[in-house]
C-alpha cells in the first residue's frame, strides 16, 4: 500500500542545514526499511503556472491553482503495509523536515 | 415465546461484539461484520421462538453470521469485482497485549477507538460496532439525524477500509496511549449520558451512562490488570451511583453538598469503593482515572459534606494537578481549597484562573458560591449571570437561577 506524505508550509522557507541532514538520515532510514518509493522538496508556490487543456486549448495561467497561507513544500510517496506504519514514518518524517505533514492512501493501491 | 424472546436480548447485550469481531477478523471488512452481525440477530429473533433457544447460543449467532457474511459477499461479488479491495488489512502477528488474552473484541474497540479516526467517528463507531446499538438509537443519544449519524459511521469505515487502518491490538508500546484512547472515548459517553449538553436535551441520559459502563467492564475483562481501566469504572459506578439524587423533581441539579445521601445506590457504591482500595494496595503509581476515583470514594464515604475530608481531597488533587495542570482541574482544587480553608482563600485561588476559564460556565458557578459565603451580593449575582448564560444543561441553569434568585 502506498502512502503519500505531504510536508505542509506555512512560510517557514527553505529547510536549514541541519534539517537537511535530518531529512536525509530519515531517507536512509525509509530505504533501509524498504519503505522508500520517491521523495522530493519543491520550491515555494509564486512561480507555478497552472495548465487547462481540457477544452482542446491550453490556456495558460500565471501562478498556484490555490491561493493559500499553507502550502505544498515537498512530498515522500512510502510503502507502507497499514496507516498504523505509515503514521509513525509520518510522525518521523514531520520531526526530521520539521513541518506539518499529512498522510493520505493512494486510490486502490493494494 | 418470551423466553426465547429474552434469551435474543440476553444475547445481543453479551454477545454482539463478540460476533462482529469474528466475522470482522475472518472476512477483514466491518461493513460484512456490521451487516452479518445484524442478520444474524434478525435470523435468532425469527427462529429461536419457534426452533427453540440452542444451547451455545453465542456459537449459533457466530456461525449463522458466517454464513451471512459469504451469503453478502457473493451478493456484492456479483455486483462488484473489486470487491476484495475492499477489504481491511490485519495482521496476524501483532504483538499480543501484556498481561491479556488476545480477545478478539479487543482488536474491534482499538479499531473503532484508532486515532486516525475524529473523536465524533469514534463515539459512534462504538457504540454501533461494540455497544451494538443501532444507528437510530445512537443517533437519538446524541440529537441528530439518522442520516447524519449514518454518514458519520459510513465515513468512518469508509477511512478504515481505504487508509488501511489496520485490524489489530496495539504493539505493548503503543498500548498505553492507545487505552488511554478508548478510555477517553468511553468517558466521553458517559459524560454526555451524565451532564448532557443543549437547551433541549434531557438533562441526564442513562441510557448512555449504562452503556458507557457495560463497555468499561467488557474492557476491564479483557485487560483485568490495568490500572486505568479499574478507575475509570470505579469513577464510573461512583458517579451513576449518585444519579437519581443528583436532579430534583422539579428538574434542577441538586449539588453534592444537598443530595439525599440515601438515595444514593448502595450497591454500585460498595464495587466503586472496592476498586479503588483495590487500586491503592496494588501500590502503582494511579493515573488521572484513579485519582478522579478516589476523590469521588472520598465524598462518598462521608456522612454528610462536612464529615467530608477535604484535607485529602486536596492532597487529591494535588497529585492531580501533577499529572493534569489543566485550568479545570486547577478550578476544580479550588473549590475543595474553599472547604478547607475558607472561601476568601478558595475565591483567590479561582480568580487566578481567569484568563484561562471565563468562557466556562463552571468558573463562574463557583466564583458566585463563593462571593455569596463571602457576602459580596452584588458581585455573586453578577457571576450568576454569566454562569447562566454559559451553562448548557437544562438542570444547571434552573439551578443557577433559583440560586441567583434567593440573592437579597
Amino acid at each position: 500500500m502506498k502512502y503519500l506524505i505531504s510536508v505542509i508550509d506555512d512560510g517557514t522557507g527553505r529547510a536549514t542545514p541541519t534539517e537537511e541532514a535530518d531529512i536525509d538520515a530519515f531517507n536512509d532510514r525509509l530505504r533501509a526499511g524498504g519503505h522508500w518509493v520517491f521523495a522530493g522538496g519543491l520550491g515555494s508556490p509564486e512561480p507555478a503556472t497552472v495548465v487547462d487543456n481540457r477544452r482542446g486549448k491550453a490556456v495558460i495561467t500565471d501562478g498556484p491553482f490555490l491561493e493559500s497561507k499553507e502550502y505544498l513544500a515537498g512530498l515522500w510517496i512510502v510503502e507502507a503495509p497499514d496507516l498504523d506504519v505509515a503514521l509513525e514514518l509520518a510522525a518521523a518524517g514531520s520531526k526530521a523536515c520539521h513541518r506539518k505533514i499529512e498522510v493520505r492512501p493512494f486510490l486502490g493501491a493494494a | 415465546m418470551i423466553e426465547a424472546e429474552e434469551a435474543v436480548a440476553r444475547a445481543h447485550r453479551e454477545e454482539w461484539a463478540r460476533v462482529v469481531a469474528a466475522v470482522a477478523r475472518r472476512f477483514g471488512s466491518l461493513d460484512i461484520a456490521e451487516e452479518a452481525a445484524a442478520e444474524a440477530f434478525a435470523a435468532a429473533v425469527a427462529r429461536w421462538p419457534a426452533d427453540g433457544v440452542p444451547p451455545n447460543p453465542g456459537a449459533w449467532l457466530t456461525t449463522t453470521a458466517h454464513h451471512k457474511a459469504i451469503d453478502w459477499i457473493r451478493r456484492e461479488n456479483k455486483r462488484d469485482d473489486k470487491q476484495k479491495k475492499a477489504q481491511m488489512s490485519y495482521d496476524d502477528d501483532s504483538p499480543e497485549p501484556i498481561d491479556a488474552i488476545e480477545d478478539e473484541r479487543l482488536r474491534l474497540i482499538f479499531t473503532c477507538c484508532h486515532p486516525a479516526l475524529s473523536m465524533e467517528a469514534r463515539v459512534a463507531l462504538t457504540l454501533r460496532m461494540v455497544g451494538g446499538l443501532t444507528v437510530p438509537e445512537i443517533a437519538r443519544a446524541f440529537l441528530v439525524q439518522e442520516t447524519t449519524m449514518g454518514q458519520r459511521i459510513s465515513r468512518a469505515k469508509a477511512k478504515i477500509r481505504l487508509a488501511r487502518i489496520p485490524y489489530r491490538t496495539p504493539s505493548a508500546e503503543e498500548l498505553p496511549g492507545r487505552i488511554s484512547g478508548v478510555l477517553a472515548v468511553l468517558f466521553l459517553v458517559f459524560n454526555e449520558g451524565y451532564l448532557s449538553t443543549g437547551p433541549d436535551r434531557d438533562p441526564i441520559r442513562p441510557g448512555l451512562t449504562a452503556e458507557a459502563i457495560r463497555l468499561v467492564r467488557l474492557i476491564r475483562t479483557l485487560m483485568p490488570e490495568d490500572g486505568e481501566v479499574a478507575g475509570l469504572l470505579a469513577l464510573m459506578l461512583l458517579t451513576e451511583a449518585r444519579r437519581t439524587a443528583r436532579v430534583s423533581g422539579s428538574g434542577e441539579l441538586v449539588p453534592l453538598a444537598e443530595q439525599d445521601r440515601g438515595a444514593w445506590n448502595a450497591a454500585l457504591l460498595a464495587e466503586g469503593h472496592r476498586l479503588v482500595r483495590e487500586r491503592r494496595a496494588s501500590g502503582e503509581a494511579p493515573g488521572r482515572y484513579q485519582i478522579l476515583a478516589a476523590i469521588n470514594a472520598v465524598h462518598t464515604s462521608a456522612r454528610d459534606v462536612r464529615d467530608t475530608d477535604w484535607a485529602q481531597v486536596v492532597a487529591l488533587y494535588d497529585r492531580l494537578v501533577r499529572l493534569d495542570p489543566s485550568p479545570v482541574v486547577a478550578l476544580n482544587r479550588a473549590i475543595a481549597v474553599a472547604e478547607l480553608e475558607g472561601p476568601a482563600v478558595g475565591l483567590a485561588a479561582v480568580d487566578r484562573l481567569e484568563d484561562h476559564l471565563s468562557g466556562y460556565h463552571a468558573y463562574h458557578a463557583t466564583r458566585a458560591e463563593l462571593l455569596r459565603r463571602l457576602d459580596a451580593n452584588r458581585e455573586a449575582r453578577a457571576a450568576y449571570d454569566r454562569a447562566i448564560e454559559l451553562a448548557g444543561n437544562v438542570a444547571e441553569t434552573a439551578y443557577l437561577r433559583r440560586r441567583r434568585d434567593q440573592l437579597e
